[in-house]
């Protein structure tokens, strides 16, 4: 196993444990922003899709790294947007009471 | 590349980014600090989008700025338009479509690759061929998932003979075309990998019941966070590691704590125990058509018993949530109360479609906090309940849940809305529930059924209130 191999898989480890531990104790009430949320993250791919994108030489890969760019940006933009709407209903104050 | 960033440079910006996602999901898991984490995290996404444009590596710039002109063109318009019922499928939609982006990345860094035969190191090979694998099971299964809850396809169980054995054989199967195309680097053998992939996302799905979406949707956020890491292997990169494994961990801890929730294990949602008993007990779903009676009542009678009421206890369902009756809701108990009458809203833990959502629709009809009632504290309440109103919710108020060990839903808990004196059910139609479960409490002669449309059978019930 090369070094890099080896200190990426060590992110991999504690990554993992990191992600078990943070969310032991979450209200039910927030499991589905807490879902879509993550989904968000995922959306990460991006950065992968774009080196993809900044290298391919053939049509094929260029065809292919254009629609994973498509479809991580519309992973990123849209998880955070719809989880930012998800947990706007919750920031109004009851008491601000407007009609809707 | 005019003003490129050394390697260093970049991947520690990646590290700021990690750490914002782990902060963003932290706050994220409190309801008080839950928007800021989204923000933080969405911050650590831009720092990583941002920083990687300075790579090196890269030489074109035109096809990824076109790709993001059109993914956030896309992203938002779905975002800012869909209905907040339909927040989950939305959910379910943008994780297929980072799923799909995973299995793409692999495919063209395979077709990159490959045609060098003894170029792909081993490692990279391997994560490769998972990355496409889990990415296009993600992918396939979300859309299935989107189709269900949409209601494009039956939400219903989609069963057929042999089932399991035959996704276990295409898993087998899968297994295999990823050691051919690992050994022999030949580019027919991904192409089958993918395909077969697809069809294997189709099958886990489709046999699982619209009312176990929630959790699927959740596994399969995990899985493309796996696909996610799995590609940050394949390109050496630390950010989708990171991004990646946080959510794959984080997304199977959430996976289970919302089967718990539901009372459901996960081998119990994956392999089918809805629809499996579903077919085992036939009798189950046809014995309302010999025999048990329910009881009709009208709008005016309803409002007489709600207005003269001195306990209501209001239980939303995702009937309320489609008909978009929620701000009619909160006219009706605004209404009963100026009457005296006390109010009060249960929430069950899974009511709507995913864990969470009638309290955002209930926030966006501006009702009061301290009205609603988690499952836990309202139970207690119902035996000295005058009223139990029952809006489009079924099969969280189903007494099978309690009493009937062969029913699919046995065990899960419920809304014990039956020991209230009376109940009054509104419901479009006598047909089961998502589900697909008969609910005996509509037989009960407790209980009163007010058939139509949630919102205009609620419409009806305010303008009957203001005339009793």
């Amino acid at each position: 196993m090369s070094s890099t191999l080896l200190t990426s898989v060590t992110v991999l480890v504690l990554a993992a444990f990191l992600g078990f531990e943070l969310i032991s104790r979450v209200p039910t009430l927030l499991h589905t922003p807490l879902m879509s949320g993550t989904n968000a993250i995922h959306g990460i791919v991006l950065v992968g899709a774009m080196l993809i994108a900044g290298s391919a030489d053939s049509t094929l890969e260029q065809v292919l790294a254009f629609v994973a760019v498509v479809f991580a940006t519309i992973n990123v933009v849209g998880g955070f947007l719809v989880t930012d709407r998800m947990l706007e209903m919750f920031k109004r104050k009851p008491s601000e009471g407007g009609d809707a | 590349m005019i003003f490129a960033l050394s390697q260093t440079t970049i991947n520690v910006t990646y590290l700021v980014a990690g750490v914002c996602f782990v902060v963003g999901i932290k706050r994220l898991s409190s309801p008080a600090t839950a928007r800021s984490g989204n923000v933080v995290a969405a911050v650590g996404m831009a720092i990583a989008v941002g920083f990687t444009f300075l790579d090196s590596d890269i030489d074109t710039y035109w096809l990824m700025l076109a790709g993001m002109a059109v993914g956030t063109a896309i992203g938002i318009a779905s975002a800012r338009l869909v209905k907040m019922t339909a927040m989950p499928q939305m959910v379910a939609l943008f994780n297929g479509v980072g799923g799909g982006a995973a299995a793409l990345i692999a495919a063209a860094e395979f077709h990159r690759l490959a045609p060098d035969s003894g170029h792909v190191a081993s490692d990279a090979i391997g994560a490769m061929l998972f990355s496409a694998l889990i990415g296009s099971i993600s992918f396939a299964g979300s859309m299935i998932a989107f189709g269900k809850l949409q209601e494009v396809l039956p939400g219903r169980p989609l069963v057929f003979p042999g089932q399991q054995a035959a996704n276990a054989a295409l898993f087998a199967a899968l297994l295999v075309l990823g050691i051919l195309a690992g050994t022999t680097e030949a580019g027919v053998w991904l192409v089958l990998l993918l395909a077969g992939a697809l069809l294997f996302g189709v099958l886990l799905v489709l046999p699982i019941g619209g009312a176990d979406m929630p959790v699927v949707i959740s596994l399969l956020n995990a899985f493309t966070g796996l696909a996610a890491a799995s590609a940050g292997f394949v390109l050496d990169n630390t950010a989708l590691i990171i991004g990646g494994t946080l959510v794959g961990a984080s997304g199977t801890l959430l996976t289970i704590l919302m089967g718990r929730a539901m009372n459901r294990s996960l081998a119990n949602v994956l392999f089918g125990a809805f629809g499996a008993v579903a077919e085992g007990a036939p009798g189950a779903a046809a014995a309302d058509a010999d025999g048990k009676s329910y009881r009709e009542v009208t709008a005016e009678d309803a409002a007489v018993m709600l207005a003269y009421a001195d306990r209501v206890v209001i239980v939303p369902g995702y009937g309320l949530a489609v008909a978009q009756a929620q701000h009619s809701v909160r006219d009706l108990a605004d209404l009963l109360e100026r009457r005296g009458v006390d109010v009060k809203y249960a929430i069950h833990p899974v009511a709507g479609r995913m864990p969470g959502h009638m309290n955002v629709l209930l926030a966006e009809a501006n009702v009061p906090y301290p009205q609603l009632y988690d499952m836990e504290d309202i139970n207690p309440e119902f035996p000295r309940t005058d009223v139990a109103l029952v809006i489009g919710a079924n099969d969280v108020t189903n007494p099978a849940a309690r009493s009937v060990p062969e029913s699919p839903i046995y065990g899960m808990p419920i809304l014990n809305v039956d020991e209230a004196t009376n109940v009054i059910v509104l419901k479009r139609s006598m047909n089961p529930g998502f589900a697909g479960i008969d609910n005996e409490l509509y037989y009960d002669p407790g209980t009163s059924m007010l058939f139509g449309d949630a919102k205009a059978s609620v419409d009806r019930l305010v303008a009957a209130v203001k005339a009793a």
